[in-house]
């Protein structure tokens, strides 16, 4: 145990002094983690109420869920929106980050101030401001409207994490390739997209997952057929508490901690 | 041989070209920001301007101030904007509390077991804000754990209700606000030189005077661009303090839906909205300013 009354690198404490930090830290994490991965073994519980630990255990909730005509339905808008939201929120955001990172141009910070608005304007604003004009375009309960509220929720997202990309690479090879006869275009694809693609992986599973778990403009926008899960979940938690909610929320915890897994490794593989 | 530098500055052409040329590439590069540029008109500036003509105009269709005065004639409106500042400070606070120590715990960490610790902080963050309301739903009801570990520990008597009320709603956004304060403090955290602190010691401070005095005014930067996203998350927030105040909790967000869900009163909800807008970027505003904030530290995400 001579750990304990080593000094901590830099400063004159030992690391004894310092447990207590240890000790709130690992609480501070337990309380972020727990929470989420507690509604696991709830799932699995045979009782209609939420136990915990289950008395008796049984896959019921999970029946219930794969078996429901109108949690599947949910569940397949959901990951179409998110997929589409995908598809349109990556390229844009990183055409927009490489605007306004190599262009230089002396209104590219007043775009980039533009381009993070969806991020400080209350979404709540966003969902009754979308709600009321798609109204006036019939893009109310479609898939195109949700789509479109997403991407644009997802663009700064997208944007950030590319630019931040960008600042650890050297955009000096991509001249380099140009000066050596490549188009800019395809400097772009073949010289720097290689370096990001980690990024653009990442920041692509991330505008997935901010439209599959994306709430409150859901609520307001889609209905119908084309309501999101997201949206019948809220339903049912506001009202009562319903075990199929655990069941799908493990299957959304394991979707999320996959991806998170993913890109981690990438990550690492990347750096 | 080359030409006469008299030469080429009298005629100039090719500087004149060579900046044009450039300027016109510059043009074209930030061209490629159109798309974004035009979906963010589309969904954002256009329906958020129509809901600020919408606040302006009265039940007759004319232009009034009503919708602005129905929120000093109804204390409900009034109270929703307390109650909003309320939970937003607390929770800020709550973050800040418990995000303080733990980034410094992550920072002082050697990098690969940073990031392995920093997975519990990114784990929530990418788990659905749904899906985590609910967890502290299960875990805070009067037949949830916490109650039953309180209970079987003796800590107290008979159930408390720990959740339809306020005390229910700050843990859940405490619990859901905390990446955003930890991530832009662990990064600034992570960018002081820890050989200032051996400096500080060297010239006889204390690890406390040390700490105070050089590393804390280091991390506050970073420590203030995290409590503005959690503050400004938590003005506009609306699922969890529906979920987890049971009613009790009536925030603007959860205000303007019942507007709507009951009085379809498009112009009282949007006067609440921009409202609402308004104390974002005026909070946003004085921040950046008094702190010397930079809009881009949003980039530290």
């Amino acid at each position: 145990m001579q750990w304990f009354n080593r000094p901590v690198s830099d400063t004159q404490i030992t690391q004894w002094q310092r447990m207590w930090l240890y000790i709130v830290a690992a609480i501070i994490m337990l309380l972020l983690v727990v929470p989420s991965f507690i509604v696991i073994p709830m799932s699995f519980s045979n009782s209609q109420y939420l136990e915990f630990p289950p008395e008796t255990w049984s896959t019921r909730w999970y029946e219930t869920y794969f078996e429901s005509a109108k949690w599947m339905r949910a569940t397949i808008t959901s990951l179409k929106v998110g997929f589409l939201t995908m598809l349109f929120a990556t390229p844009i955001g990183v055409m927009a980050a490489y605007a306004l990172y190599v262009s230089g141009h002396r209104f590219a910070r007043a775009v980039f101030a533009f381009l993070v608005t969806p991020m400080i304007v209350p979404v709540i604003l966003i969902a009754i401001g979308t709600f009321y004009a798609f109204g006036k375009f019939g893009l109310n309960n479609t898939i195109t409207g949700l789509v479109l509220a997403h991407t644009v929720i997802a663009i700064p997202l997208v944007t950030i994490v590319i630019t931040s990309a960008f600042r650890n690479y050297d955009l000096d090879q991509e001249r380099v390739a140009r000066s050596l006869g490549a188009s800019r275009i395809r400097a772009f694809f073949v010289i720097t997209v290689p370096q990001i693609k980690f990024s653009v992986a990442t920041a692509a599973l991330l505008s997935f997952l901010t439209s599959f778990d994306e709430v409150i403009v859901s609520i307001f926008v889609s209905g119908g057929k084309n309501a999101t899960l997201t949206k019948h979940m809220f339903g049912a938690l506001r009202d009562y508490i319903d075990p199929t909610i655990a069941a799908i929320s493990t299957i959304m915890i394991l979707v999320s901690t996959i991806l998170l897994l993913i890109t981690q490794f990438f990550g690492k593989k990347s750096s | 041989m080359s030409i006469p530098a008299s030469l080429v500055k009298e005629s100039g052409i090719n500087e004149q070209s060579l900046l044009r040329q450039s300027s016109r590439e510059k043009r074209l590069l930030l061209s490629l920001a159109t798309p974004a540029v035009v979906a963010i008109v589309a969904v954002i500036v256009i329906p958020v301007g129509w809901l600020f003509y919408l606040s302006f105009i009265g039940g007759d269709g004319q232009f009034s101030l009503e919708n602005y005065q129905k929120m000093f004639k109804y204390k409900s409106y009034a109270r929703a904007f307390a109650t909003t500042f309320q939970v937003s400070i607390l929770t800020t606070l709550i973050c800040i509390l418990l995000g303080y120590p733990l980034a410094y715990f992550l920072a002082s960490l050697p990098s690969r077991l940073a990031g392995l610790f920093m997975l519990t902080v990114l784990l929530p963050f990418w788990t659905s804000l749904l899906v985590r309301t609910y967890a502290w739903l299960a875990l805070l009801q009067k037949k949830g754990i916490v109650n039953e570990l309180g209970l079987s520990m003796g800590l107290w008597d008979e159930p408390i209700k720990l959740v339809h009320n306020m005390t229910g709603t700050l843990i859940g956004m405490a619990h859901i606000m905390l990446p955003f304060l930890v991530l832009p403090l662990y990064s600034s955290m992570r960018k002081i030189d820890r050989d200032l602190m051996q400096a500080a010691s060297n010239l006889g401070a204390t690890p406390i005077q040390a700490f105070w005095r050089v590393y804390f005014p280091l991390s506050r930067s970073g420590m203030v661009a995290g409590s503005l996203i959690v503050f400004i998350l938590c003005l506009g927030f609306y699922v969890t303090p529906a979920v987890l105040g049971g009613g009790r909790v009536i925030m603007v967000a959860t205000q303007i839906t019942a507007i709507l869900e009951n009085q379809f009163d498009w112009g009282a909800a949007s006067a609440l909205g921009v409202v609402l807008l308004v104390a974002t970027l005026v909070v946003l505003f004085v921040a950046t300013r008094v702190f010397k904030l930079d809009v881009a530290l949003f980039g530290n995400k």
